[in-house]
């Protein structure tokens, strides 16, 4: 069979993607579905094959309530680290978009956390946070307040994990919204100056819908890393006290190689990656509708 | 009406040390429609930017009215502006681009409603008003910025080249449509623009700047018949206007390399001799005239430009039709009244008249000079 100049073309396309198709299956696709399929069995002991279960793994899972702590306590971080980022990248974006002096220094000082490594970053809050020689605790008591255990303390430990977490996001995030900024003509400020408009007022009508889908990119970042990165609860927390910090991935991870429950942790990640799969397509769907692409 | 006056008091423009505009005045009164002419980096936009309050003066005062509105945001000094990339919101739809500034200005919602309509109709957009800007083609982007400016009624009108975005046949158009629009609604529109073509055509006055000064300030006529200085005779008219050095001849000053015929009086050796490519008449070489050798010539339908060498320096001139010349030696003549002297300094020689060449008909004595133009 002759090859046509058309299939020709095909099989070298086909070729180019290759490589990039061989890496994600092996590292991505194959892995996600050996988790699906080890959700749905119990392993066998002593040598036994594995027995399937169907769904039981699931409703084992959702009876277990330290996952449903876990999960809440997943929705909280989310909850109070997305907005805070997001609001403090784009305010940080908007300030050094500005003309001031030093701009080029004050943006790499609002980008360094991005620069850190997590454990790096969560080892210098570790000594912010630590109960008798930490910075915040020494600034309290140079104010006649007593301190807090930040981490120690259950009720307060999350919040505490949290503001790290947002210090840590929005550097990145302001990058998103800097160069978004800088794509929006100058003339546009100009013609609604000309018109009394008033700062506040050219930022909700113009800056922000200008900005919509830079949010929208930010928002699912955002989201999957509230999910995806919990480097710094090795350092800081370890999950404690009693769960009051554990968040889902490192859950899972606790199953997996501290409990070495496989067939939990692989339920637990289906059920994460269902989540994720819903909240992005509602996002999309929803959002980008009401999202003007230049 | 009163309150559409502007003007500007030795106004001044730094760079650091470099002055963009130095020292400009100017008045326009109401209903004017003037235009800031000059090549790039001339200081006109600037100008324009000043009196509209996007930049600030670094010194001089610019008055609106009775008001001394130098140090007032732009919001405040009552005018509004076209801008040359158009600045619509792109997210906005025609309807809400054009009241914006209605809403910033609070205007109760069915006024807005009834202007809209009003300015609509005025520039033919009705039907596009729920379309975003992306869906509109450059000249009716172009109407949207001009209902914005429109409907905010206020009196004054400041243009930063505005048809610049557009293709040639689109901008005589738009040229019209402007110029219609600003004398219906009696709009004080001061417009910067680097081609002498819209400033002839739409200007009741030109501003012609150079070097961040005014260089002649007048009505189009004055420009193109009496240019202040060589820079205003070889920027107005197309093709400029013929600019030959004079040197001393027997008699008076001649073109520099054709030594036979005085074309001035020996007052203006030194300076250059203007004449205007349709002001030559071209001679078959028996006649009397300048002597001159043909080296080309464009044919370009209703007329043709004659490329011609007088001495050392090319010269063009403009024909109606198709000459029936070949190539060789011509000769040129053209009428005192039409040739221009200026200074070696490039300023207008008013104190000496250009001689008449011989085998002129008749020797007609200059008109006067009529208005003042020169700063």
């Amino acid at each position: 069979m002759a090859l046509t100049a058309h299939h020709k073309m095909q099989m070298y396309g086909a070729l180019l993607l290759l490589p990039a198709a061989v890496l994600l299956a092996t590292f991505a696709y194959l892995p996600t579905i050996t988790t699906v399929i080890q959700s749905l069995f119990l392993p066998g002991f002593r040598g036994a094959p594995p027995e399937f279960v169907g769904l039981e793994n699931y409703r084992f899972l959702f009876d277990d309530a330290k996952f449903w702590k876990v999960a809440r306590n997943n929705l909280i971080y989310a909850l109070g680290t997305i907005p805070a980022s997001i609001a403090l990248a784009l305010g940080m974006a908007l300030f050094v978009n500005g003309k001031l002096p030093g701009r080029g220094l004050v943006r790499m000082a609002y980008f360094t956390p991005t620069i850190l490594p997590m454990i790096a970053a969560a080892n210098i809050w570790m000594f912010f946070y630590a109960p008798q020689i930490g910075l915040f605790n020494k600034l309290l008591g140079a104010l006649g307040f007593s301190g807090v255990n930040w981490l120690g303390d259950p009720s307060v430990a999350l919040g505490s994990v949290m503001v790290m977490s947002v210090w840590k996001e929005a550097g990145f995030f302001m990058i998103f919204y800097l160069a978004a900024l800088q794509g929006i003509p100058p003339e546009l400020k100009e013609a609604s100056d000309l018109e009394g408009t008033s700062r506040w007022s050219f930022f909700w009508r113009v800056t922000f819908p200008l900005l919509m889908p830079t949010t929208l990119f930010v928002l699912i970042n955002a989201l999957i890393n509230a999910v995806r990165v919990v480097d710094h609860l090795f350092i800081l927390t370890k999950g404690g006290p009693n769960n009051a910090t554990n968040l889902l991935l490192y859950y899972v991870y606790e199953n997996a190689f501290s409990f070495f429950d496989r067939t939990t942790a692989a339920t637990i990640t289906v059920v994460i990656l269902l989540v994720l799969a819903v909240v992005a397509t509602l996002k999309f769907t929803v959002l980008d509708r009401r999202t003007h692409y230049q | 009406m009163s309150q559409s006056r502007i003007r500007l008091e030795r106004v001044t423009k730094r760079w650091g040390a470099t002055a963009a505009v130095d020292e400009i005045s100017f008045e326009v009164t109401p209903g004017q429609f003037v235009i800031l002419l000059g090549p790039s980096g001339c200081g006109k936009s600037t100008t324009l930017r000043m009196i509209a309050g996007l930049e600030e003066a670094s010194s001089g005062q610019i008055h609106i009215g009775e008001r001394d509105v130098t140090r007032l945001p732009p919001g405040d000094r009552g005018l509004s502006m076209v801008f040359q990339s158009y600045a619509l919101f792109p997210h906005l739809s025609v309807a809400d681009n054009i009241v914006f500034g209605l809403r910033s200005r609070k205007v109760p919602k069915a006024e807005q409603r009834e202007r809209l309509a009003k300015v609509a109709e005025l520039v033919d957009l009705t039907d596009y008003l729920n379309r975003k800007p992306a869906q509109l083609s450059g000249g009716q982007r172009q109407r949207v910025a001009l209902a914005r400016s429109i409907i905010s009624e206020h009196p004054i009108c400041l243009m930063d080249e505005p048809l610049s975005n557009l293709d040639a046949r689109l901008r005589s158009d738009m040229r019209r449509e402007i110029k219609a629009l600003q004398s219906r609604l009696n709009m004080t529109v001061i417009y910067v623009t680097h081609d002498q073509v819209e400033a002839m055509s739409m200007g009741d006055r030109v501003i012609l700047m150079q070097h961040g000064r005014i260089v002649q300030d007048g009505s189009p006529d004055e420009l193109y018949n009496q240019p202040a200085s060589a820079f205003a005779a070889s920027f107005i008219g197309s093709p400029a206007m013929n600019l030959l050095p004079l040197v001393k001849g027997d008699q008076g000053a001649v073109i520099d390399g054709e030594p036979t015929t005085t074309v001035a009086p020996l007052e203006a050796v030194g300076g250059q001799l203007g004449i205007r490519p349709e002001d030559i008449e071209l001679r078959p070489a028996s006649k009397p005239g300048v002597l001159a050798t043909v080296l080309s010539e464009e044919y370009l339908g209703a007329d043709t430009i004659v490329h011609v060498a007088v001495g050392a320096h090319s010269l063009r001139v403009r024909i109606n039709g198709k000459p029936a010349l070949t190539d060789g030696t011509c000769r040129l003549y053209w009428a005192p009244e039409n040739a221009h002297l200026f200074a070696n300094n490039g300023l207008r020689l008013d104190s000496v008249l250009p001689s008449a060449l011989p085998g002129s008909p008749r020797v007609v004595s200059r008109p006067p000079a009529v208005g003042s133009f020169q700063h």
